[in-house]
């Protein structure tokens, strides 16, 4: 069973006076996340993410369309209990400290009482924030805050769990522990959604990501799928100097690194390399196909759109 | 979707009933008050204490006990209340707290001095009211009127009124009528004519809706008492010619003296009784008549102020 | 449901009590104490209405002003820190959000008032050095003003929740000096004609009505209260209390909340 499904969720604002101007936040779309996935939802800022987000939580409500969660209507408080959410830029109860907060988080989502202080601390352990437990939210850092953050987002042990820019405001070393938490949420069996316009972060750990883009979603797959077009090109690595001249003379840039050459070169120059590799007695090491990255494939989808209309409310 | 929608009916439902419960409770709570709801001003030390506490909003807060002089006055006078002592407290505050509020002093001249159930029967405290009003408003042509008027009708003392209108006449832009007054009162104080020509000043010049009634009132009344002596005249008439009294009003018709029966100003016919006395059918819908009251009612004018 | 709602009550309380609220107490405690010893002083015949009008005035004003000055921030605070989308993704409903906000802040209101009411009695048992019959009567204007701090929050609250906390504010004060003069609004508006007088009219019954409730002046002269006009002003704020936070749960039901 598909643990998020998005079923032609739409939102459109409306402003002006007379309400008569409209701007499309997000175009109607579908959207499928299993059980157990780690989705990257991409896109740069202002795409529409943390707006798809907030109507995920129920923050905002959708123009139309509509979404499930865990098999039950995202709107159903029910799903509630079962997912977690962080905001982008967490802000929290500055006059509570964050053990109190999480104990009042704790409350609300329904844990009984005597489970409360030990997941409390637990959850404080794991963020790594067990030394700063008492201390009142308005001294935390930026860094300290989000972590909070994801502590309350998986207190009550959710299995669906929403994460606006989670990596925001982490040094690199506060980035490779998010990143480990989440890989460690997902081997305890959970679903985690989770937003960045950082692409690196998402290429270490998502099975999946979907680029979001003005609203449109434009491309959805795993790394491997989206970055599977090799673009027509070849790289070949040999070994012996004595070749690069001819090969540059077929116009094709090389790089000799050691006493070896690379260079990458479209497809259709492939014999006339490996000709020219075979005829200077050069020793060929490999011929591989060139992956766009991932940034080139993000690139990609955000050029321009032949006739994107904008649809009338 | 759907539990947004149970929500929002729920609570719809809970607003329209705890507004339309709240609106009857109101109600409720209007009437156990209203007995209650003016004596607060019995505590108030002084009018001028309230001024000070008016913190310079002394302006509204007249017009906020205007309004209570009017429903006070209003709902005892509806049930013909015999004791009005809360409207010289609440008269008092009024123009302490806004002393140009003239219709204030207009209706204190008039339902203060006014017996009971018409007024509350203290025209010193009215003499007193509109003295102040002249003071904070030497400029008013129509607070002399008011005072002459009290002094006149309640106090019956000619001169002095005839010396106020004098005064009021004046004032700049008075109506050339205060002069007239004055010097027909000094001569004629205490005629039918001259109570008329006041009250049509009255009737015609006031704006307040209850001067305007009362001034009518009275304008009906002196018809009345006007008519009464004209019947009387007629009835000793036919007794000096026919020896005997009459027995009704088809008798005086039918031997000439009159046309038809007569009726008086609110469109009802006069009784004739026994003893050939006249009485009006209703008195109570006529306030202020001095002749035709049954026998052994007291005028709620003092005789003697019309012959 | 209620225990979500008693939790978002209490930190609401445990947020006013962090937020130094609660030391307006002291400025009360000072202002009693030093009435109560120059009354004593003076000695005029009226220590003790003195006393009791300064006393309850002192507690309807300042809880006045923590009434609106809290209540502005209730929800648009939540919203503008983003503090509420953290609330939202828990299974905690829209609508138990407002009621236990209302709730916090009664709580704290309830408990200042209570603490200022022993403030009161203990300055006239300073100056008559004894408790008597009509005292119970100085109680008795303590819970009117409750009421009115009830349906001042509540109406607050309301505003707040599709406002800004400056028009709140205002909009709040003005509802509360309307409200003292109800009863001749209503008067105003009988004596108006036509469409005015409708329209008038039925502003005056919708507009709170505290006019009822502002019984200061009589139990400083030692007057009773009736157990009826008590039983009608309870039922009223009860009825208002619950129009207001109805309203304002459709209103937030249906917003969105960026």
């Amino acid at each position: 069973m598909a643990a998020i499904e998005i079923l032609g969720l739409q939102k459109t604002y409306s402003y002006g006076f007379w309400r008569k101007r409209h701007r499309v936040a997000l175009h109607p779309f579908q959207l499928s996340i299993e059980a157990g996935e780690i989705f990257g939802y991409l896109g740069p800022n202002g795409a529409g993410k943390t707006t798809t987000l907030r109507l995920l939580m129920g923050i905002i409500f959708p123009t139309s369309g509509g979404a499930r969660i865990l098999g039950r209507d995202m709107q159903d408080p029910r799903v509630k209990a079962q997912i977690g959410f962080l905001p982008e830029h967490p802000y929290f109860y500055d006059y509570l400290s964050a053990a109190e907060l999480l104990e009042y988080y704790a409350q609300l989502s329904g844990l009984p009482a005597r489970d409360r202080k030990r997941r409390v601390e637990a959850m404080l352990q794991r963020v790594g924030l067990a030394e700063g437990g008492h201390l009142q939210l308005r001294k935390f850092s930026k860094g300290m805050l989000q972590r909070v953050g994801i502590a309350q987002a998986i207190l009550h042990d959710p299995k669906v769990i929403f994460l606006d820019e989670p990596m925001s405001g982490l040094d690199p070393i506060g980035r490779r522990e998010v990143r480990d938490l989440i890989q460690s949420l997902k081997e305890e069996g959970k679903t985690i959604l989770f937003s960045t316009h950082i692409l690196a972060d998402a290429e270490d750990i998502c099975d999946r990501v979907g680029v979001l883009h003005m609203g449109e979603l434009r491309g959805v797959g795993s790394i491997s799928e989206l970055t599977a077009g090799t673009g027509g090109r070849v790289e070949v690595h040999w070994q012996g100097l004595s070749a690069m001249a001819a090969v540059a003379a077929l116009g094709i840039e090389c790089r000799p690194v050691g006493d070896t050459v690379r260079c990458v070169l479209p497809e259709k120059q492939l014999d006339a390399v490996l000709d020219s590799i075979r005829r200077s007695h050069a020793h060929l090491i490999s011929v591989s196909p060139v992956r766009i990255t991932l940034e080139d494939y993000f690139m990609q989808q955000l050029g321009p759109r032949p006739a994107v209309v904008e649809s009338a409310p | 979707m759907k539990h947004r929608n149970v929500v929002t009916a729920v609570a719809s439902c809970v607003l329209a009933a705890c507004l339309a419960g709240a609106v009857l409770t109101v109600t409720q709570l209007d009437r156990f008050r209203y007995d209650t709801a003016f004596s607060d001003s019995l505590y108030i030390p002084s009018p001028q204490v309230v001024k000070r506490l008016s913190l310079g909003y002394g302006g509204l807060l007249a017009d906020i006990y205007w309004t209570r002089v009017v429903q006070y006055f209003g709902g005892l006078h509806h049930e013909k209340s015999m004791s009005y002592t809360l409207l010289d407290p609440l008269l008092q505050i009024t123009t302490t707290l806004d002393p140009k509020l003239t219709v204030a002093y207009e209706f204190g001249a008039t339902f203060l001095a006014q017996k009971p159930p018409e007024g509350a029967g203290d025209p010193d405290a009215a003499i007193r009211l509109v003295r102040k009003g002249i003071q904070a408003n030497p400029n008013q042509w129509r607070l002399y009127y008011n005072l002459g008027y009290i002094l006149y009708i309640e106090k019956k003392d000619y001169k002095e009124a005839a010396r106020v209108f004098e005064e009021g006449s004046h004032v700049p832009n008075a109506h050339p009528w205060l002069k007239i007054m004055a010097a027909i009162m000094a001569q004629h104080g205490g005629e039918i004519g001259v109570s008329r020509f006041l009250w049509e000043h009255i009737y015609q010049s006031a704006e307040d809706k209850s001067i305007k009634d009362n001034a009518l009132n009275h304008l009906v009344a002196l018809q009345v008492d006007e008519q009464v002596d004209y019947l009387n005249a007629l009835i000793r008439e036919y007794h000096q010619n026919t020896g005997k009294v009459p027995a009704s009003w088809f008798e005086m018709i039918s031997a000439g003296y009159m046309e038809k029966v007569p009726v008086d100003p609110t469109g009802k016919p006069y009784q004739l009784m026994s003893a050939g006395r006249v009485e009006v059918r209703d008195p109570d819908s006529l306030p202020f008549i001095t002749k035709g009251l049954p026998a052994g009612a007291a005028p709620e004018i003092a005789p003697g102020v019309l012959q | 449901m209620i225990t979500r709602i008693s939790y978002i009550a209490s930190n609401t309380f445990r947020e006013a009590v962090r937020d130094r609220v609660l030391y307006n107490l002291i400025f009360f405690a000072l202002l009693m104490a030093a009435s109560s010893i120059l009354v004593g002083q003076i000695s005029i015949g009226i220590e003790r209405q003195i006393s009791i009008n300064l006393g309850l005035t002192a507690i309807s004003l300042f809880g006045l002003a923590i009434a609106i000055f809290i209540g502005i921030g209730l929800v648009s605070k939540e919203i503008e820190k983003r503090t509420l989308y953290t609330l939202l993704s828990r299974p905690v409903r829209r609508w138990e959000f407002i009621v236990g906000k209302f709730a916090g802040l009664s709580l704290t209101l309830l408990v200042n008032t209570a603490l200022m009411a022993v403030g009161v009695f203990a300055s006239l048992f300073y100056i008559a050095h004894r408790f008597t019959g009509a005292d119970v009567y100085v109680l008795v204007a303590i819970y009117f003003i409750v009421l009115q701090f009830l349906i001042v929050t509540a109406v607050t609250l309301l505003f707040s929740s599709f406002s800004t906390p400056i028009l709140s504010a205002v909009l709040a004060l003005a509802m509360f000096v309307i409200g003292t003069f109800a009863e001749d609004l209503r008067a105003f508006a009988a004596m108006a004609q036509g469409v005015e007088r409708y329209l008038a009219l039925a502003a005056a019954y919708v507009l709170p009505n505290f006019a009822s409730m502002n019984v200061i002046t009589p139990v400083a002269h030692g007057e009773a209260i009736a157990g009826r006009l008590v039983a009608l002003n309870t039922l009223y704020a009860l009825l208002y209390v619950g129009a207001a936070l109805a309203a304002a749960v459709v209103i937030f039901e249906h917003r969105d909340l960026k």
